[in-house]
């Protein structure tokens, strides 16, 4: 299935959660995710399960002043 | 000599021994960050929120690991955000990124080129973010009508710009920064403008509580020296001002005695 995931298109196998998500990516360091503009919280990354067309965005803290 | 040590601030209920608030942007690279904010002193350092670069760069560190939660208080910032709206999910986002860690910093932009606050929408923002249960403390301009305002809205502190983020133009306007302080019973910090030393001296001779800054430290050809100039000109701008400075007159005074004068 296709999602956008930090605004580019990526297909991802059907059923995945957050938590495979996340897992694949192979992310470090602490972030948060947010799908459709609504925010995951943590303790449901591994009962979330991804839809096609979800809009999932993926931050981190950077630079900034 | 009055204890100096004694003289702390206090943003939303915790204290600081530090005055000096730094952000960690435009640096060359992490351990520049790292050596820069470890200089200045700063126990209050502003992160952005952004999206994470997926697949690239993996064996670069993470900036909450160079400067870690444990050891500074992490302020995210709302920069880029040019409504109400954004500002508000930034915050949200960074909550939920820094572990239910409430303190934010406001900032709603209204114009690319002077990256002036849009004070409606900021007002819009921190009236929606405190009813959420952040501590919001809100960039705005250097208008005492607006700071009050904000102050009343519940904001944990206000931080008016001395001059435009970035430009190093120093205190533009140093009688409404000190009207400011004046009507304040919440922290006044002096956020953004500031690009050298005495910048920051004077801020904190007008009775500011403490200033916020990044470009005047990381675009320094030395930013390491500079932070470490920071440090001290926060500090001697602290003092000076419990100090009390001398009146100033138009003709000069003196300094040795009239009498006794053998001549």
């Amino acid at each position: 299935m296709q999602v956008l995931l930090n605004g580019d298109p990526h297909s991802l196998e059907q059923d995945y959660t957050i938590e495979e998500l996340i897992g694949n990516l192979d992310i470090d360091g602490k972030f948060a995710v947010e799908i459709n503009q609504n925010i995951i919280p943590r303790s449901q990354y591994s009962s979330t399960q991804l839809k096609p067309g979800d809009n999932i965005e993926i931050v981190q803290a950077i630079g900034g002043g | 000599m009055p204890d100096v040590k004694q003289d702390e601030l206090i943003v939303a209920g915790t204290t600081y021994s530090s005055r000096l608030l730094v952000g960690t942007g435009k640096y060359k690279d992490l351990i520049e960050t790292q050596n820069a904010i470890e200089t200045s002193g700063a126990q209050i350092v502003t992160v952005a929120i952004r999206r994470t670069n997926i697949g690239q760069n993996k064996n670069e560190p993470n900036l909450l690991e160079v400067i870690s939660p444990d050891q500074y208080t992490i302020l995210p910032n709302t920069a880029g955000c040019y409504d109400a709206e954004s500002a508000i999910r930034t915050c949200k986002l960074a909550r939920e990124l820094l572990d239910d860690h409430d303190l934010v910093k406001l900032e709603v932009l209204g114009d690319e080129k002077t990256l002036y606050p849009d004070i409606p929408a900021t007002l819009e923002a921190a009236e929606k973010l405190i009813k959420e249960n952040f501590k919001v403390m809100v960039y705005t301009t250097d208008d005492p009508v607006m700071a009050k305002r904000f102050e009343e809205l519940g904001c944990v502190a206000v931080m008016p710009l001395a001059a435009p983020i970035g430009s190093g133009l120093g205190i533009r306007n140093p009688y409404n920064i000190r009207t400011i302080v004046e009507n304040a019973s919440v922290p006044i910090l002096v956020d953004a403008g500031v690009g050298t030393a005495s910048d920051a001296a004077i801020a904190m001779e007008l009775g500011c509580d403490g200033v916020l800054m990044n470009t005047a430290i990381a675009e320094a050809k030395n930013p390491i020296l500079m932070a470490s100039a920071m440090k001290k000109a926060i500090e001697s701008g602290r003092e000076a001002y419990l100090a009390g400075r001398m009146p100033r007159r138009a003709y000069a005074s003196a300094s040795s005695p009239i009498d006794g004068r053998f001549f």
